[in-house]
This record gives C-alpha cells, structure tokens and sequence, in this order.
C-alpha cells in the first residue's frame, strides 16, 4: 500500500488490535490513584494483554494540559484504536468508562 | 464637637484606603471606575451576545501590555484563536507580535461536549495547571477568561463545575492577577449561570439597543466593592481607536471657574455682558429663528478666537465648509484664512449620519485632537432630531460637560419658531451660562432682528433688546430697540 492510496497513514482502528491509553493527572492525589488503580482492573478485565497505560503529570508537564486540550483531571484518552476517545472522572463508575471506550457493546 | 476627635477625623472612602486598583487604559473606563479594576481581583463583564465584552476585555489586556507593561493570558473558551488576532487587527492590535514577544498568551479551550463521557469524580485541576503554566510562561499580570460558562454546556455536572469555578476565582486572587470574567446575560441573570455570585469585587454590565434604528452600546459599573464608582449607563463606541465610554467626567460640577472673559467677536455685544464678553469655559446658546444670523454670530465668535492666536472648531450640523466660508466672507467675515493658518477647523457632518453617541464620541475625540479655545456647534437643534429628546439631553449635557471640563468656551446655535423661543432648549437651558435670544420683530412697514440676553451667569448683563444688522462688516448691534410688536412672553 503505498503513501499516495492512504494518504493520513490512519492509527489503527481495529478495537481488537492494540489499546494505547492516556491518564492525565495532577500529582498523586487520591482521585488520579484511585482513577489509575479502576483503570488497571478495568483493562485486566476487558483487555488483558493488549493494552498500555500512560500516565501523564500536568504538574510535572503542565504545558501538556494546553497542548492536548485537557481541562478536567483525571481525563482519560483513548489514542489507540481511533477515533479518540476521551474521559473525565476518577473512573468509579465502570459501566460509563466501558460505554465511553466503547467496549460495552463487545460485553453485551 | 470639638471635644471629640473621633468625630472630626474624616472618614476616609475605602479607594484611599489602599484599595489598589489596574488601570484599563480604556478610554473613558478608568474615569468611570475611579482608576480602573480591582487589582489582583477578579472582575465580570457581562452582557447579550454581541454587546462587545470580549473586545472590552481584550483591549483591557492588550492595554496592559502596551501602557502598562503587565503581560496577559486571554483564555478563550469559545473563539479560535486565529479569529481572536484578526479581530483585533483593525483595532491596531497586534496579538501575534504580543505573542512573539512573549508578553501574551492566547489559549483556545477546546470543548467537545458529545465526545466526553464523564466517570466518577473529577475537578478542573487541567484547567488551573494549564492556566498557571500560561501565567507562569509571560509573567501575566492580567488574565482574561471568555467566556467561562461555556464550560457548562460541556460539562453536565453543574454542582462540581460551581464548585470548582468558585475555587478557581479564589485561586485567581491568591495568584494576585488582574481577572476579566466575561459572562453571556442570562434569563433574569447577570450570567446565564449565575456567576456573579463568585465574582463579587466588580461587576460591569454592558448592553446594546437599538433604538429609532440608532444602535447605542452602554456600560454600567453595577458593582464595585469598597470603591466608588459612577453608576449611571455610559455609553460606549467601538471605534478606530477600540472601545471608548463616553466621559464621564459626567456632572460632578467640578469644573474650575474662570474669571477671565472672552470676547464674542461683536464688541457691541460684549458690551452688554460687562463690556468683557463671556467667561472663559463658560458655554452661549444663540437661539433664534430662522434667518437672524445664528452662524454668523458662530463663525465671529470662532474668527474672533483665532485673531487672538487661539484654535477654534466649527462643527457645522447643516452646510458644507465651502458653503459657511463662502457665506461668510459675504459679511465680511475671512475664514479661510484662520484655516489657513491651522487656527480654525471645520467639522461638517449631518448628526443622523451617526448614532447619537457616536457622534458625541466623534467630537470629542476632534476636541481632544486639535485641543481648542473655542468651540461652536451650529445648530444644536439638528441634534434634537437625531435622537430621543432624552437622549439627546444627556448627550448635550455631556458635550457641554466635557468642554467644560477642558475650558473650552462653546457657542451652541438653535433654531427654533417664534412662539418657543424660550421654551425649546428647556432641556439643555441649566447647562447654559450666557443665553442670547435672536429673532425677526416686525413693526409697521418693516422688520428688524432684534437681540436680547435672557441671561449671563456671574454677570450683570444688559436687559435691553438692541437691533442688529448683518452688513459686509459682520454684525453689530445698532441701536436700542424701539419699535412695536415684539413678542413678549
């Protein structure tokens, strides 16, 4: 496949491929760790062995909080599979970050 | 009492107690507000789409940058970025250069309402930290955030949103910044959600209406905590030079009283006000009817200033430059050479043209442009069909204020019918120092113009009512009128 058919080079969409996630946070406050700890058995749950966490400091790298347009904490993004997907919250309520990552209809 | 000191010491206004405050540099605002806004506090601007508060607020920054060496952050919560910059650009604001500089920061929130699922607790700690790091990048001293409640269309958790815009504007105080909160008026709100509750220093109301297909924008300084503040509507322009409310300087009486006298030009008539003419910044109305030399009594009055070297503006409300000219070296009156000498400038406009205000705010700016002695407006009654009379009361109280308020002496004409001689500018009469009543009288076989002066503040002025002509040398007084039939009330 050459550069001229698919121009945008596209991520992966394929929801059965590879998971790349973003946490944003601020500090080590209980609401990031407690956010971090339901994302980690979230994804052992749902996608256990393709998936990788990033977690990113705003008060280590808070120009990052401009450059990806973050504005509430913790945010979730999913980069991979696109399209983009993204979720604010300490991620408590399971059935709303598997409807905001689109794997509920998978478990359904 | 003497006996008690407490009761003599005078209480001092909260402003001289320390109350600090940042100087907008907006023409027309810092007057209003008594220096400006709260600093290190924040400040609500709101109003209906379109009033012009993002423009207030930007140029409050911009000015900032330019007059008083504070960098700024502008958030924008709804306007790209690149659309912000050229919006301004005619305004004579360069963004991008501020930006370059590194004295400003312009930050686009991006909010995707659809896209954004929410889970569990958050705060908007992104926002504070990526705001801080902004502050942090120009050393801002001045921060605007337009408009925030936009944040409440993206976020449905309205009670953590008010939560933490509450925590936010506190955090904006202990930041020690200079805040402009702009905010869409709401449905029997200040803001659409009610933030004013938060943002209790000042709060600034700005409007715009249309009326008699006049479009008028005003600002009105509804609160201001521990400071004095004018609370009238004051209009305001956006114009060339960005936004401007209009003075304001507005009836405090203040003005200093002269006691030097300025001739009118006619030495018959200064004669009748103590032989001296008229005080220095005080302002004459001619009233008259039609054909009783009004603008002729104007342009002496303007040629008599630039014979003694002073300037002088004719804003002539009906006839062309050429025309007035023309006309008046007719009677002997040379114009065109105070022209030519740069001591004399006309101002030829028809006041429906513009909206009131503008107009008002376009004379003013010549005023303080060529910095005049004298100034004469010629009619003021075309003015009274340009608006409503209430408004064009207040317009006229504040012209006549701010010439005052420079020691312009201004010479007002008004033309009006027989029967209301005295009556029409009864709207305008208080602000009047020196009143003259022109007008026809007619007698047997014949009429005469006839002169009188209703009255000469500080002054014994003459009550006699002289015949006047128009000849090739200008005009004069004559004689004491003597004839039948003048109309006395």
């Amino acid at each position: 496949m050459t550069e001229t058919t698919m121009p945008m080079a596209e991520p992966s969409r394929d929801p059965d491929g590879p998971w790349r996630l973003r946490l944003y946070v601020a500090g080590e406050s209980a609401a990031s760790l407690t956010a971090f700890a339901n994302l980690k058995n979230l994804c052992e749950t749902h996608l256990k062995g393709r998936y990788e966490i990033e977690i990113v400091d705003l008060l280590e790298h808070p120009r990052l909080a401009r450059g990806d347009e973050i504005v509430a904490i913790p945010t979730l993004v999913r980069q991979l599979p696109h399209p983009i997907r993204k979720i604010i919250g300490d991620l408590s309520d399971t059935d709303r970050v598997l409807v905001g990552l689109q794997l509920r209809q998978k478990q359904s | 009492m003497p006996g008690t000191a407490i009761a003599i010491q005078p209480v001092m206004p909260f402003a001289e107690r320390g109350l600090r405050k940042a100087p907008t540099g907006i023409s027309g605002l810092d007057e209003v507000t008594g220096g400006g806004l709260p600093l290190g506090r924040p400040t609500l601007v709101c109003g209906p789409a379109g009033c012009g508060k993002t423009l207030l607020a930007m140029e409050f920054l911009v000015r900032g940058i330019t007059e008083f060496g504070e960098p700024g952050v502008f958030v924008s919560f709804e306007e790209p970025v690149d659309e912000l910059v050229t919006n301004v650009v005619s305004l004579g604001f360069d963004l991008q250069q501020m930006q370059d500089d590194g004295l400003l920061v312009v930050d686009q929130v991006y909010l995707e309402p659809e896209d954004v699922q929410v889970s569990g607790a958050w705060d908007l700690e992104g926002l504070f930290i990526r705001l801080g790091a902004a502050i942090d990048e120009v050393g801002a001293k001045r921060v605007v955030l337009d408009t925030i409640e936009t944040l409440f269309g993206a976020f449905a958790d309205a009670a953590i949103l008010r939560a933490e815009l509450r925590r936010l504007f506190v955090w904006l105080k202990k930041k020690g910044v200079t805040a402009v909160i702009t905010g869409e008026r709401g449905d029997g709100t200040l803001t659409r959600h009610g933030i004013e509750e938060y943002v209790s220093d000042c709060v600034i109301v700005l409007d715009h209406r249309v009326n008699e297909q006049t479009s008028t924008r005003r600002l009105r300084v509804l609160k201001y905590r521990g400071s004095l503040h004018g609370t009238n509507e004051y209009p305001f322009l956006i114009g060339e030079n960005g936004v401007s409310v209009l003075p304001i300087t507005s009836l405090n009486l203040q003005h200093a009283a002269s006691d030097e006298r300025v001739s009118t030009g006619m030495a018959s008539l200064d004669e009748m006000l103590e032989g001296g003419g008229v005080y220095r910044g005080s302002s004459v109305l001619i009233s008259g009817t039609a054909g009783t030399g009004k603008s002729t009594m104007a342009a002496q009055f303007c040629a008599a200033a630039c014979e003694r070297g002073d300037r002088a503006i004719y804003f002539a409300f009906e006839e062309s430059q050429a025309q007035i000219v023309r006309n008046m070296a007719s009677v002997g009156i040379d114009l065109a050479r105070w022209v030519d000498a740069g001591l004399l400038r006309f101002r030829c406009i028809r006041p429906s043209l513009l909206g009131l205000e503008a107009h008002l705010a376009t004379m003013q700016q010549i005023v303080s442009d060529f910095d005049p002695a004298v100034v004469a407006m010629d009619p003021i009654s075309d003015i009274f069909h340009a608006g409503e009379r209430d408004e064009v009361a207040a317009m006229l109280t504040r012209q006549v204020d701010y010439l005052k308020s420079r020691g312009v002496t201004a010479l007002f004409t008004s033309l009006n019918t027989i029967r209301d001689a005295e009556n029409s500018e009864q709207q305008i009469g208080s602000l009047i120092d020196t009143w003259i009543i022109a007008r026809l009288a007619e007698f047997d076989g014949g009429r005469s113009r006839v002169l009188y002066v209703l009255k000469s503040r500080g002054m014994a002025h003459s009550h006699e009512i002289r015949d006047f002509v128009l000849s090739a040398d200008g005009l004069e007084l004559t004689g004491i009128y003597h004839g039948l039939g003048v109309e006395h009330d």
